[in-house]
């Protein structure tokens, strides 16, 4: 059952050196920018990071790569006109990078969270990401095996939790929250409010909480950096 | 063959590939080039535009006090969303590109080659960081897929080229190039042919492009 933390610093206090830790996020909508920053303060090291980028400007996820403690990223996106930072690291041999096509990325972690082995997909068939992988031609179609994620930690952001950790989440801000919840031992989400039980429609629930361990309120969460 | 004198502005070529995409479908317009489409779309064709980052019934830019950090496109540009409108997780969002319920996806591209193989990731500079991104899910997921892109590089290069010379980002994939000199068709049967051009001739084209074309 989800538990209930007064601050992000506690959320994250138990995430382990070598960790492999999901972050949610497309660009600036559904980033956990309270539980990075807790995580940068935290001081765990040697991450794999799995996030749709890999890093904007000089904060959040940048700045955990700065001060060295990723040790991979996998992730489909990881240049862009403000990722100075993992550029610089990654230049410098300081973070792997495990480039995975979007879509690959949010099944591989779908697959991980409902107990899938791998499967087969068409993207990247024939191009330099299917490279070493196995293939196969299903109904005419040429398609590269997939392996599922599987993380120690999530850290996600949703709009509103009931005390049972129920989700909802607002807009595009969903994207990668639901498959990554699912996908990690320890699921930490922070949410800008929480209900009552019976305080969300049943009907509406995005993210069960079954798959919900730690949830911390932020009222006004910061306005995330813009990718 | 429906053709002009010139080639086509940006602006006329957006409305030609807005003007054949069909009423009523589903479709993904690619970040660059291929978002003017959605300038030309009509009411009437009762296009609702999909999103990867988890949305269908997207609408136009944002502006002022409606742009909303929670609200954007693929591009992460803000936008607004229309009647109707419904939002799902990333896993959903490629599924239901990759599981081919999308009618249209356009993209640009660096190349395309005779039988359809585009390239719109990477240039392959040994020194470039990669990124992917959406475009391998997309050059494959959409029943058809459309570039949208200039015929000639900056040094006159042509883009459609017999084999691919940058990475692939899918194979066999395009099913159409529309280009301001000319629209090519790519049939996975009978290959590359020319559906109208703007300017140019087929001869000319021929010649400029290295390739023996022929019209649809």
């Amino acid at each position: 059952m989800a538990r209930f933390t007064d601050s992000a610093a506690q959320a994250v206090a138990d995430v382990k050196d070598g960790a492999t830790v999901l972050i949610g996020g497309f660009g600036a909508a559904g980033q956990p920018v309270e539980l990075i920053e807790a995580l940068l303060e935290q001081g765990s090291t040697g991450l794999t990071v799995v996030n749709n980028n890999a890093g904007n400007g000089e904060v959040g996820l940048a700045a955990l790569i700065g001060a060295g403690r990723v040790a991979k990223m996998i992730c489909s996106f990881p240049r862009q006109s403000d990722s100075q930072i993992f550029d610089a690291a990654y230049r410098a041999g300081k973070v792997q990078l495990e480039l995975v096509p979007q879509g690959t990325l949010a099944e591989r972690i779908r697959a991980g969270g409902a107990g899938i082995g791998g499967f087969f997909t068409p993207t990247g068939y024939g191009t330099p990401l299917a490279e070493g992988k196995e293939t196969r031609v299903i109904d005419g179609r040429g398609q590269v095996f997939e392996s599922p994620i599987r993380a120690d930690v999530a850290l996600v952001k949703a709009l509103t939790a009931d005390r049972l950790g129920n989700l909802v989440y607002r807009k595009t801000a969903r994207n990668f929250g639901p498959v990554m919840a699912a996908a990690a031992e320890h699921a930490i989400v922070q949410v800008s409010n929480v209900v009552d039980v019976g305080g969300l429609d049943p009907e509406v629930i995005v993210t069960p909480g079954i798959y919900v361990d730690t949830v911390v309120e932020i009222p006004h969460p910061s306005a995330p950096v813009s990718a | 063959m429906n053709s002009t004198d010139t080639p086509l502005a940006k602006a006329d070529l957006a409305a030609l590939v807005a003007g054949d995409i069909e009423t009523g479908s589903f479709v993904n317009l690619g970040i660059g080039q291929p978002t003017l489409v959605a300038d030309h779309l009509t009411p009437e064709q009762h296009v609702t535009l999909h999103t990867e980052n988890g949305m269908l019934g997207m609408g136009r830019a944002a502006v002022g006090d409606e742009i909303d950090p929670d609200l954007i496109n693929a591009g992460k540009i803000p936008v607004v969303e229309n009647p109707g409108a419904a939002y799902f997780h990333h896993a959903d969002s490629f599924a239901m590109m990759r599981g081919g319920h999308l009618d249209v996806c356009v993209l640009g591209a660096f190349q395309v080659s005779v039988r359809g193989d585009l390239a719109n990731w990477s240039t392959g500079a040994p020194d470039a960081i990669p990124a992917v991104g959406g475009a391998m899910d997309l050059a494959i997921g959409a029943r058809q897929t459309w570039v949208m892109m200039t015929l000639f590089g900056k040094d006159g290069t042509p883009k459609i080229v017999t084999d691919l010379t940058y990475p692939a980002t899918g194979v066999t994939c395009v099913s159409r190039v529309y280009t301001p000199e000319a629209v090519f068709l790519v049939d996975p049967e009978t290959g590359l042919s020319v559906r109208e051009t703007h300017g140019p001739s087929i001869d000319e084209l021929s010649e400029r492009m290295g390739l023996e074309l022929r019209p649809t």
